[in-house]
């Protein structure tokens, strides 16, 4: 945290050594080409995680995942991505398990931001963590068979284990994959199913351990606890999310965040992908912000391919780093005003907030609608620049002047934009919005998420930083040209709902700060190329691991990836994994609504800025 | 349909099989009773207000004020099935997800009607090779109008709407299968999917069982010829 002193920046490989004399051969650098980190005895690793965070200041646990290396010394390895809140790389921290008794101790009690993602990691690899008080499936329900990431479990439309499919490319054939399912379905059973076993137990589930009894006294009354289920269905969820909540009268006691409704295997689609038809995928994962998605992605396969030096291959060029900041600076922007108009929405304040922010929104969607072809699945960015310059002109059906004109220079539409328009309803949004008396009374307070907790939660971008912590990955470990460009991190002080309001408020103005600053730099480069080469093949020969996170406008976006060396393998990831801020953030969710009322939880839920295709990927 | 002006334009409720004198055209509407109740339904459609996924998106930007769906009389999302005529599936249908959506569907009242907006809730989209996705809301439930799109523009979700108008105003109260809302006693609800070792459709248990006795006399085969 900022209050205390500079530490001076450690290397990866100092840390590395530093770990290895305290700890002996408990820990070893991970030797494996392009890998990095450690890998740690799993007896040892709660003791070396917790020297790590009291000793070394990595307090901020970033991701935890699993990886199955079936093939490669058939065994599972959870993977811990470890960072200093006052900035810095990671320490890459590993354990490993046997693939038929998987069990690694749970890390929950000193990071308790590994609860989800532990709990993921159970639920799709079916890895074992003893400690973790809650493991049960997260994304999948209960019963279902298997566990799907690993690598030998297939899905019931598997064809092949690697994209392009043989009978598609290059002749063209297309296989129906219901054909050949006797259900004509996406259905699969385990073989020596009966039909005894058909019965619905996956509700069950979410109501047991809750304590229902009756010792809620008041005076003569004994009254019973009670229970709301809100969603998957309901306005106000954001989505298809749902909450099992405890009531006493009306106030929260205990909260479940139950998910999974859109889990839709991106992950499981991703490891079959060829690198880059993944992102068109990673448009869809926080649907509004496709943009800065698309840029995570991006620099963690060009991360990549620089350790493996790909021939052809050179780093971006200056006009399509800018173009890029400039995208996801707009949808930072475009992002915020949606989630404070919905935020508005969850307050009672039905829908004009949220009409005010959607007629900017889509303005700005006119203009990636003329650059990337697509208002929100954008799939704009490729490894090593943009998928095209920005165009001459924009022929949409702008309503930027008036419903007339209908066709600008682009660069005139963007100067109105950056300089006039975006600034302006600022303004305007904040003389409404901000000292509004609802607001105040509604925000204030509710919701509190103390610093420390957050930072022990892994909460990230505006949950994180309106608890007073000011870690914004575009500073703490920078990338792309953000060292060059001059804007605030913003942070709030109480870390209630009206921080995150805030916070978010003042974010917007930071990027257009920066958008000012990009825009005179995109006409000095313009006719730059938006590519550094010619044509590359994105074949990772020796493999390797690579960690590329952004600063999204939920929070850190991170994408996991890992290849494997020879010609069968480096086509495609072998392990694709997103660390997904919407979903990491929930884990505060219930530590933030206990004791408030039921219609608190919708406004604190709306305040975290969820969204689902992220949350359950 | 009203046009610009601000009164409804009665050539558009007029049977045009029925002449009218030129000083009475657009005052007098002579028409039928099923061409009236048509038009009253299709011009106050009230869509569920129900989001899944990126759809969603494009779903609350239709009725935004630039697309504007209250030109459609539609602007009135309601969140309970028990008021909604229609619901648009607007996104991923996932395993998980479509136990609710059938039981929203079965708790719609008659005259009802499903939308499928996008590549997802048509046919499973980009998704449909994933282990938790359901490749297509038809699967389940009987839909009206798809809409194509990854996601479809909001334009693309207006065409369809007023294709599902179209298909309102061509229901007849004269044939009863065309309204079987009317027929006698009330309408069939479709079976909850179960969530077991994989999702079970309730419809498809006689394959499943033929399913498990092949496989059962496929192993004593086995053994046997162990």
């Amino acid at each position: 945290m900022s209050d205390q002193a500079p530490e001076i920046a450690v290397s990866q490989e100092q840390m590395v050594r530093t770990l290895q004399e305290r700890f002996g051969n408990v820990v070893k650098p991970d030797d494996r080409g392009n890998f990095e980190g450690v890998i740690v005895d799993r007896d040892k690793l709660v003791d070396v995680a917790t020297a790590l965070r009291d000793d070394y200041g990595y307090d901020y646990l970033s991701s935890a995942t699993a990886v199955d290396y079936l093939g490669f010394g058939d065994h599972f390895e959870m993977v811990y991505h470890c960072y200093k809140t006052t900035g810095g790389p990671a320490l890459v921290v590993k354990a490993q398990t046997p693939r038929d008794v998987a069990t690694i101790p749970s890390l929950i009690n000193v990071w308790s931001g590994a609860d989800f993602q532990e709990r993921e990691a159970y639920d799709l690899m079916g890895i074992h963590f003893p400690g973790h008080p809650n493991l049960k499936r997260i994304l999948m329900w209960e019963g279902f068979d298997g566990h799907p990431m690993r690598k030998d479990w297939h899905e019931a439309y598997f064809e092949e284990e690697h994209k392009p499919f043989d009978n598609r490319h290059p002749d063209g054939w297309v296989k129906r994959s219901e054909e050949y399912n006797p259900f004509g379905r996406n259905v699969k059973y385990p073989q020596g199913m009966t039909l005894a076993d058909v019965h619905d137990i996956s509700e069950i589930d979410h109501y047991e351990g809750l304590n229902l009894g009756v010792d809620i006294e008041y005076g003569a009354i004994d009254t019973d606890r009670l229970i709301v289920n809100m969603g998957p269905h309901h306005p106000s969820t954001h989505g298809v999310f749902r909450m099992v909540v405890t009531l006493d009268g009306e106030t929260v006691e205990t909260l479940e965040p139950v998910m999974g409704y859109l889990h839709r295997n991106h992950e499981k689609i991703g490891e079959r992908n060829a690198w880059i038809m993944n992102m068109p995928f990673t448009d869809r994962l926080d649907y509004i912000s496709s943009m800065s998605n698309n840029h995570g992605y991006a620099l963690a396969v060009e991360h990549l391919m620089e350790k493996n030096a790909i021939r052809g291959y050179s780093a971006p060029t200056e006009r399509a780093e800018l173009i890029r900041i400039l995208m996801v600076e707009m949808t930072r922007f475009v992002n915020h005003i949606w989630s404070i108009g919905f935020l508005l929405n969850d307050l009672g304040a039905f829908f004009t907030p949220a009409l005010y922010a959607i007629e900017e929104r889509e303005i700005i969607l006119d203009f990636f609608e003329a650059a990337s072809g697509s208002r929100m699945m954008c799939n704009y960015m490729r490894f090593g620049g943009v998928y095209k310059d920005i165009p001459e002109r924009i022929r949409a059906q702008a309503v930027l002047e008036n419903d007339i004109i209908r066709d600008f220079d682009t660069m005139q539409y963007l100067r109105t934009l950056i300089y006039e328009r975006l600034p302006r309803f600022i303004e305007e949004y904040d003389r409404l919005l901000t000292r509004n008396e609802l607001v105040l009374t509604r925000c204030q307070g509710v919701g509190i998420l103390p610093g420390d907790m957050a930072i022990a939660m892994s909460a990230a971008g505006p949950v994180l930083r309106a608890s007073g912590v000011p870690y914004d990955v575009r500073r703490a470990d920078p990338y792309s040209i953000y060292p060059e460009l001059e804007f605030d991190v913003i942070t709030g002080t109480n870390g209630d709902v009206y921080d995150r309001f805030l916070v978010r408020m003042g974010e917007m103005r930071e990027s257009i700060r920066i958008l000012q600053q990009v825009f005179p730099r995109l006409e000095e480069t313009k006719g730059q190329p938006v590519f550094g080469m010619d044509s590359y093949v994105p074949r990772m020969g020796n493999g390797g691991e690579s960690y590329g996170r952004v600063e999204n406008p939920k929070g850190e976006l991170g994408y996991y990836v890992v290849s494997m060396p020879g010609k069968d393998y480096d086509q495609n990831p072998w392990r694709y994994h997103v660390r997904a801020p919407s979903f990491i953030n929930l884990t505060g969710l219930e530590e933030m609504c206990k004791g408030h009322k039921v219609a608190d939880i919708v406004v604190i839920l709306g305040s975290i800025d969820i969204v689902l295709g992220e949350t359950d990927r | 349909m009203t046009t610009g002006k601000d009164h409804i334009d009665l050539r558009e409720l007029h049977n045009s099989e029925i002449p009218l004198p030129d000083g009475l055209q657009n005052n007098v509407a002579l028409t039928t009773l099923s061409q009236l109740y048509n038009w009253g339904r299709a011009r106050s459609t009230w869509p569920l207000l129900f989001g899944l996924a990126c759809c969603a998106i494009e779903m609350i930007a239709t009725a935004a004020a630039r697309y504007d769906l209250s030109r459609f009389g539609m602007e009135v999302m309601r969140a309970s099935p028990r008021q909604a005529d229609l619901l648009i599936v607007s996104g991923t249908v996932t395993k998980k997800m479509v136990v609710p959506i059938v039981r929203i569907f079965n708790q719609m009242p008659e005259p009802r009607y499903a939308l499928a907006m996008g590549a997802c809730a048509s046919g499973g989209g980009p998704f449909k090779e994933g282990y938790n996705v359901v490749s297509g809301i038809d699967k389940f439930i009987p839909v009206d109008v798809y809409v194509p799109g990854c996601p479809p523009t909001p334009q693309a979700l207006l065409y369809g709407l007023i294709t599902l108008h179209r298909k309102m105003e061509s229901s007849s109260l004269n044939n009863i299968n065309s309204v079987p809302w009317y027929g006698r006693g009330p309408s069939d609800e479709i079976p909850l999917p179960i969530l077991g070792p994989d999702i079970i459709d309730p419809r498809q248990t006689e394959i499943l069982r033929k399913e498990i006795e092949s496989f059962n006399a496929s192993m004593q085969e086995m053994q046997a010829e162990a």
